[in-house]
């Protein structure tokens, strides 16, 4: 099934962000759709390390099918595709910018997110910056805060039910060939 | 209990969940194998780790309970186990519930205790007593939902906020209840384990057992799930995984390593059984409601443990937690006779006709045992004692059969003693 058909219902899970901030930061049909347009995730802070959050999500995500761009300054090259040191040296347009920084850095991300205009922009588990998730929203741009890029593929996509998790789709539908 | 977990597939549509009796999954090619190796990508590898059916029942036992997900493992004991063993390590202490299943008690008494954890047993219906009995070296609280056989029920709330307050995750034995009856994560439960051989399947066919996380919990202090994990190349689980960390390593790396999975024929028979949880439990509920005001009022009948009745301790308590009502396994002791009360208790499950006397509870038949000479066997008069156990209680768990047979075949068991 692609990110587009079923029920979905809500996941809070732990995140720190109340009702209405999931409302419009953690919003079902936006994170869908955000998924189903995407091509190419930029991923700044992504490790060149193993077993790093940041690379087991980018190595998924480049087996799902996506081009991903690693940004951080401090590597050449990582998941064989070439390292930039910010956003705005990025050659080709980014559909999502994925952040795995701590929130005191995500203003100026976003900042970059805006100015190279991005469709999106997506704070990682317990990165929380609402006022700059805001700053994207009204640029124009969708933003998620408190979510898992992967996580929430894998489960509007099925992958996370192969590990018993809770996606809370429902559907009596067959499932689509992917 | 009919949907969740099953999206038909989209080769053949099969409505009804299909049985994947497979060892193991062909690889696409050489660099998914190594990624789903890694745990960077989610799929199946070898059946002592997932497989596709048990992944149905997982996921429609985390969504009934709430909670983030689940592992499906060999038994109720084994739902025990592995996530004790996946939160403790040699040298902490677990508080416990004096209140559990015999074999329960005997796992946490004399197992753990072969691993270097010990165990404090404390009374599950006072927070205040567990918050003493803490020790600095206390990882874990384990408490069941109704206790086994008098029908406890722990103050949830209190030891709810005492996990928070202190950062111990609550497992919570919800396997009396049914998450129909009772959601303990919703109470602020942080792991909640069953035995899925009793009310979750209700055919008495299959033993299965299964653990739901809340994902609820911050695990980032917690080094046995925080730390990098030495048996897999230094990954953090919390902090790769998030909420699914510590479910993805009581899969990963405890279900591995112990061996205790399923089959996949258990869980879709399981899955059967699920199907008409509510409509059983109901069934289970009126009966069990008869039958317990009908033993209390019997002459032959000295007491009646069940938090239904309005002379149990936490009758009030039970109202609030499970409105539906507490279950239908009970226990009661009958007067002494001249061979004295033990006697009489024996009698009186000879005398049965249609309860059957086995060591289980939870089918959609009747059961009768006398817990002192089987279930808690293992244990001494003490023991016994601070489970609410006397010589001549008597067990039973009450089926969805017509309400009148039960009354007939107790009430002429009981006047033939």
């Amino acid at each position: 099934m692609g990110p587009g058909s079923g029920i979905v219902c809500d996941i809070s899970l732990n995140t720190k962000l109340n009702r209405e901030q999931r409302d419009r930061y953690q919003n079902i049909r936006e994170i869908r759709e955000i998924i189903a347009g995407a091509k190419t995730i930029a991923i700044v802070g992504l490790s060149a390390e193993k077993t790093k959050a940041s690379n087991m999500v980018a190595s998924y995500l480049q087996d799902e099918g996506f081009r991903v761009i690693p940004v951080n300054p401090r590597s050449k090259e990582i998941l064989g595709e070439i390292c930039y040191p910010n956003l705005k040296s990025i050659p080709v347009p980014v559909d999502v910018v994925d952040i795995f920084r701590p929130a005191s850095e995500v203003a100026a991300i976003v900042d970059e997110a805006i100015a190279i205009h991005a469709k999106a922009v997506w704070m990682q588990l317990r990165i929380i910056d609402l006022e700059s998730a805001e700053r994207a929203q009204n640029a124009g741009l969708k933003a998620v805060v408190d979510k898992c890029v992967k996580m929430e593929h894998g489960r509007f996509g099925g992958m996370l039910h192969w590990a018993g998790m809770n996606t809370e789709v429902i559907s009596a539908k067959r499932r689509k060939w992917s | 209990m009919l949907h969740a977990g099953q999206i038909p597939d989209p080769y053949v549509g099969a409505r009804a969940v299909p049985i994947y009796q497979t060892t193991s999954y062909v690889f696409k090619d050489a660099e998914e194998a190594a990624h789903l190796f890694e745990l960077k990508q989610y799929g199946n590898i070898y059946s002592r780790i997932s497989n596709p059916t048990n992944a149905v029942f997982e996921e429609r036992m985390a969504s009934l309970e709430n909670g983030a997900g689940a592992v499906a493992v060999a038994s109720g004991m084994a739902a025990q186990f592995t996530t004790l063993m996946t939160l403790l390590s040699p040298g902490d202490r677990l508080l416990a519930s004096t209140q559990l299943y015999g074999g329960s008690l005997t796992m946490l008494a004399h197992t753990l205790k072969k691993l270097s954890v010990e165990v404090d047993f404390v009374d599950p219906s006072e927070a205040s007593v567990w918050e003493a009995a803490m020790t600095p070296q206390t990882k874990a609280m384990f408490v069941e939902i109704i206790g086994n056989p008098v029908g406890s029920i722990p103050d949830l709330t209190g030891l709810a906020e005492l996990s928070k307050a202190k950062g111990i995750p609550l497992i919570v034995d919800n396997t009396f209840a049914t998450p129909y009856l009772c959601r303990p994560i919703e109470w602020g439960a942080t792991i909640v384990v069953h035995s899925a051989t009793k009310f979750i399947g209700g055919h008495g066919t299959s033993i299965g057992g299964v653990v739901i996380d809340s994902g609820d919990f911050d695990f980032s202090g917690y080094p046995s799930v925080a730390d990098p994990s030495p048996s897999y190349h230094g990954l953090r689980f919390y902090d790769t995984f998030g909420h699914y960390g510590f479910l993805m390593k009581l899969r990963a790396e405890t279900v591995r390593d112990t061996g205790a999975c399923i089959s996949p024929t258990n869980t879709f028979l399981l899955l059967q059984g699920l199907e008409t949880l509510s409509v059983r439990m109901d069934a289970h509920l009126r009966n069990a409601r008869a039958v317990a005001s009908f033993l209390e009022s019997h002459p032959k009948v000295s007491r009646v443990h069940y938090a239904g009745l309005p002379s149990h301790p936490q009758y009030e308590r039970a109202k609030h937690y499970l409105p539906k009502g507490p279950g239908a396994v009970m226990a009661f002791e009958v007067k002494p006779t001249s061979g004295g009360a033990r006697e009489a208790g024996k009698r009186l499950i000879e005398g049965l006709q249609l309860f059957s006397h086995l060591a289980n509870v939870g089918d959609a038949k009747s059961l009768v045992i006398h817990p002192a000479s089987t279930t808690h066997q293992q244990l001494s008069d003490e023991e016994l004692v601070t489970c609410g156990i006397a010589a001549a209680t008597i067990r039973l768990s009450i089926g969805i059969e017509t309400e009148e047979d039960l009354l007939w075949d107790l009430d002429q068991a009981l006047s033939a003693i």
